[in-house]
């Protein structure tokens, strides 16, 4: 009798335990082949172990997954994973009770955190001023230049000396355009590559207090006699025909690969779309700089998302989210997440891993990014991080426009974004005191 | 307005409008109030820290020179959407009245269209009028017009104009066919034979008595044209080149979903609001009175 | 018409053909990418006749090669999702509509005008701009990841109402008062008569609320925190590769048409009802 209740009881344990796996829930706005990255990662995890379970759902394009976990938060079920775009971050940190720093989540996990075996380009960005670290940079890439070799051959530059420097691109444009090249230069992602990664680039405040990773009080400064020279250059090019603008975002991607524009500025996670569909002799460079000035190049700054854990959950799931971090913090993980994506590593440890399983020989370029980023960063290059900074990132849209299609000189419009965005940025102070 | 005939009974309309006052309560009202609420305030995205700052938002947007620019805009792409989509579908259905043979053929072709989900249908545009890739501005480029909406302030306005009534032009097609066809054949008949020519008959037969589908129609694209068009500027224009495009809507969207910025979202909300209902009210009191039931 | 004039004929036929070319171009474009390579499509100008990739296209969008290592069953089960979601939304608001405009154009009773705005104004409002509220409502009632939560807050608005009311007015007074003098109750009146002379107009907001119901996005995308509860155009999105990585545009297109199918389909087949059901709606 107590034998076959005793087995009872056990067995009864047993089918609690296996079914008592925790679950957490990932929401994420990766498509295509990076959904399939998402979710076999989540996969390897939840086969690692029997504890946890990570569920990755997708919740439409970055601002719509922002929606949707505002909404949830406020009826009180937000997920415990949220991937959210460096944009966003501000929005994220300012919000104090609506989220867990990633720091405070692995030391409470029992985990050791040693910052420096992250690559500081990318983890600096997603600190808080004390050192701790916010959030976990998932899928982090940065601003590179493309060119198209056949155009260049064409036009009778020398490919294996590429320019390096924005002198040498507008010296290349005019040869391509005396080629008969429509349309020598275009630029994508025009406020993260001409006035954001511009500046740390070249090692210039784009806002005050470090770009606001001082604080909400952080003022733009992009209206520097720097950034009005670049922009009226650019301008110029713009009168002149070298440089052709084809729109907002990465829609003028879509130039370089058809062979229409022969050199373009954009992410470098737009390698894996130039390998696979460009038609002509390619490679990449590093982001042009102007040679006089001083402290240049520095380091270009970060683009992509990061993953956010929301407060208000259950504490043995913070424990699962502690694991699941750790995991995908794997040299082997992240060198093969790398390798696949083309996203940036976020450790040294994955940089040199990737580095000695001969990747970057096999396919040239596919290091620059990473070399950009690994560089100490100082105090003006680390990043950007100011609220309210979809709407500034639209008025820079706007006036750059206005530029381009010689409505306003590149000094007003840089004022103007200043004024503008200015407003934008005392508007979130007052909405996060 | 009113019917003649009447019935009276006591309790049985409270019954039978009871499920639809039930359903909006809950699910427009409610939240409708609580939206609006938010346009007194200011808050972070999470609703964390919220603060009560009564007209603030409001004056916000009187004082923001590109938030009355915008209204200009949106004035002039709705008259526009409005227009083009109800005249181009009389005209179509007019003609898809008259022709016999190939009917079914035309009709199904010209009523396909309203299947395409918005989202697509964004997409489809951008990718017909891509300055680069696209298959139209490519033939324009032939005939000699240098078609580029991304500095173009003009040809950015045609584009979102061209692909709201696209969305529409069905949809309207469809109301006016059949208000056409329920328009009885001895009326047209008798004042042929009178020697009215096709022109007058249309004037004074087949347009009063399509009065009832046309106001319907108006006042739908127009509601249409301040509210649902969101989609077509966020998937092709964004607003731009600089603000050219920018039209009430977009902002709202644009501030309650990109930007999480809900207190202004909730006062221009009101504001497009306000400014419909007023319309809406001005269309039943004044041209109401014409249609001919 | 009356008089036979070759002229109109012909300028008649010369302006459906316009028509039809314009409005249903963007289609046809559709149709051609999603029968070549996505690099064909990206090399500007695309192709405008149709190519040879039609078949690996289709087998891609309907197995999953392109998204996840899904079978056909990720597609076919959210094809079934928005069919679902689709029918009710359209039972679901025909129903509280024809009760409401009947109540509204054939009955006194106190504050009927105010009733009547009160449903109106629910067009002034759409969905998206009281979205977040109207999340937390729903999931107050935890109605979340449930068709309930899918359906009901999109039958919260008034075109059907507005229309149904149109139809009333305009049906003869003769027939109510016929009703009245045979001593019929008003709901015999609805059932025996008003509806069965309304059913093309019902047939006609069928399709229109069909389509309604299945081309929604954002309200499914935050209603569900499931993705097995996603309908198709949500699926659609999810191809869709915003950002840094490309496009598989031909897979994109061809998933599009696909989803398009029981909409067209629904159009096509009730689009004899359709347009006589409108058509008894201005008699």
């Amino acid at each position: 009798m107590n034998f076959k209740i005793a087995a009872v009881a056990l067995a009864a344990a047993f089918t609690v335990s296996a079914q008592a796996q925790t679950e957490i829930q990932w929401w994420h706005s990766m498509t295509a082949v990076n959904g399939e990255w998402v979710n076999d990662l989540a996969k390897e995890f939840n086969a690692s172990q029997k504890e946890y379970k990570v569920i990755p759902t997708y919740k439409g394009s970055y601002a719509e997954s922002m929606t949707a976990a505002v909404a949830a938060f406020r009826a009180g079920n937000a997920p415990n994973i949220l991937q959210v775009f460096e944009v966003g971050t501000a929005t994220m940190m300012a919000s104090k009770g609506a989220i867990v720093p990633v720091g405070q989540v692995m030391k409470d996990a029992g985990y050791k955190f040693d910052p420096t075996v992250y690559v500081s380009a990318v983890a600096g960005y997603y600190t808080a001023p004390n050192g701790q670290m916010l959030s976990f940079p998932f899928n982090s890439s940065t601003t590179i230049f493309y060119f198209n070799k056949d155009a260049f051959k064409a036009a009778g530059i020398d490919t294996n000396k590429p320019p390096t420097t924005w002198p040498e691109v507008a010296l290349a444009a005019a040869k391509l355009k005396a080629s008969g090249h429509k349309c020598p230069l275009t630029i994508a992602w025009q406020s993260w590559t001409q006035l954001e990664s511009f500046s740390a680039w070249h090692n210039v405040e784009f806002a005050s207090k470090s770009n606001g990773l001082g604080g909400m009080d952080a003022r733009l400064k992009v209206d520097s006699p720097l950034h009005v020279r670049h922009i009226e250059n650019l301008a110029n090019m713009a009168k002149q025909g070298l440089f052709i603008y084809k729109g907002r975002e990465n829609v003028p991607e879509a130039t370089f690969i058809s062979g229409e524009c022969a050199m373009i500025t954009t992410s470098a996670g737009f390698y894996g779309n130039v390998a696979k569909n460009a038609k002509f002799n390619y490679a990449l460079a590093t982001l042009p700089y102007y040679p006089d000035v001083p402290g240049a190049p520095q380091n270009t700054v970060i683009g992509g998302a990061s993953l956010w854990v929301m407060a208000g959950k259950k504490p043995v799931e913070y424990k699962g989210v502690a694991d699941f971090f750790n995991f995908i913090s794997r040299p082997e993980v992240q060198s093969a997440s790398h390798k696949r994506t083309g996203y940036l590593p976020i450790t040294t440890a994955a940089y040199q891993l990737t580095e000695k399983s001969g990747f970057y020989k096999e396919k040239p370029g596919t290091d620059i990014a990473v070399q950009q980023m690994i560089r100490k960063v100082t105090d003006k290059s680390r990043g950007i991080r100011l609220g309210n900074y979809v709407q500034i990132r639209q008025i820079e849209d706007e006036e750059l426009e206005q530029v381009w299609s010689g409505k306003k000189s590149a000094k007003e419009a840089l004022q103007a974004i200043v004024k503008r965005g200015n407003e934008q940025l005392e508007r979130f102070e007052k909405a996060n005191k | 307005m009113e019917k003649r005939v009447q019935f009276r009974a006591p309790l049985l309309p409270w019954l039978l409008i009871a499920p639809q006052v039930l359903v909006i309560s809950v699910f427009f009202f409610w939240p409708a109030a609580q939206a609006l609420l938010q346009s007194f305030q200011i808050e972070d995205a999470f609703g964390i820290s919220t603060q009560w700052v009564g007209m603030e938002n409001f004056n916000r947007l009187w004082n923001d020179a590109s938030y009355l620019t915008s209204f200009k805009t949106t004035a002039i792409f709705s008259l526009l959407v409005a227009v083009l989509g109800i005249g181009l579908s009389l005209m179509l259905a007019i003609f898809a009245d008259r022709v016999i043979k190939g009917a079914m053929f035309y009709k199904t072709m010209l009523i396909v269209p309203y299947a395409v989900a918005p989202a697509v249908a964004g997409v489809l545009w951008i990718f017909m009028f891509s300055p680069s890739l696209g298959v139209v501005s490519y033939g324009l480029g032939k005939l000699g017009i240098d078609w580029n909406h991304l500095l173009n302030g003009s040809h950015a306005m045609t584009l979102i104009v061209m692909a709201a009534v696209w969305k529409q032009i069905s949809y309207n097609f469809l109301f006016f066919l059949a208000g056409l066809q329920s328009i009885p054949k001895s009326l047209i008949e008798a004042a042929a034979i009178d020697g009215a020519k096709a022109w007058r008959r249309f004037w004074t037969i087949q347009f009063p008595l399509l009065s009832p589908t046309t106001f319907f129609l108006l006042v739908i694209n127009m509601i249409y044209a301040f509210f649902d068009t969101f989609a077509i500027v966020d998937a092709t224009t964004h607003g731009g080149p600089g603000q050219a495009t920018s039209i009430l809507v977009y902002k709202v969207y644009y501030d309650g979903f990109k930007a999480m910025d809900l207190g202004g979202s909730a006062a221009q909300s009101v504001v497009l609001m306000t400014i419909v209902i007023a319309l809406t009210v001005v269309q039943f009191q004044f041209i109401e009175k014409k249609v001919n039931y | 018409m009356v008089e036979r004039s070759p002229f109109l004929t012909f300028l008649g036929h010369a302006i459906m053909i316009l028509g039809v070319i314009v409005v249903a171009f963007p289609i046809y474009l559709a149709f051609v990418a999603s029968t070549h390579t996505a690099q064909e499509i990206v090399q500007a100008p695309m192709p405008m006749l149709p190519g040879s990739n039609m078949w690996e296209t289709y087998r891609k969008a309907l197995v999953g090669g392109g998204y996840g290592a899904g079978s056909t069953a990720p597609v076919a089960h959210m094809m079934w999702v928005s069919l679902v979601t689709a029918l009710v939304i359209t039972f679901g608001k025909i129903a509280i509509s024809l009760l409401s405009a009947f109540a509204i154009v054939y009955f006194r009773f106190p504050f009927k005008n105010f009733f009547f705005w009160a449903i109106f104004v629910t067009l002034m409002l759409p969905v998206e701009v009281r979205i977040g509220p109207t999340y937390k409502v729903v999931s107050d009632l935890g109605m979340l990841n449930t068709y309930a939560g899918l359906t009901i807050p999109l039958i919260a608005s008034a075109t059907a109402t507005f229309l149904f009311r149109q139809f009333f007015m305009s049906v003869p007074d003769e027939l109510a008062e016929a009703a009245r003098m045979d001593g019929a109750s008003p709901l015999r009146f609805f059932i025996d008569i008003l509806i069965p002379l309304s059913k093309t107009s019902i047939a006609a907001l069928f399709v229109i609320q069909f389509i309604y119901g299945w081309n929604q996005y954002l309200w499914p995308l935050l209603a569900t925190t499931s993705e097995k509860m996603y309908p198709v155009v949500v699926g659609i999105k999810m191809m869709v590769a915003g950002g840094d990585s490309q496009n598989e545009w031909n897979v994109v297109m061809a998933t599009a048409l696909l989803a398009m199918l029981p909409p067209a389909l629904v159009v096509m087949l009730m689009q004899k009802w359709f347009v006589k059901g409108l058509v008894d709606t201005e008699k």
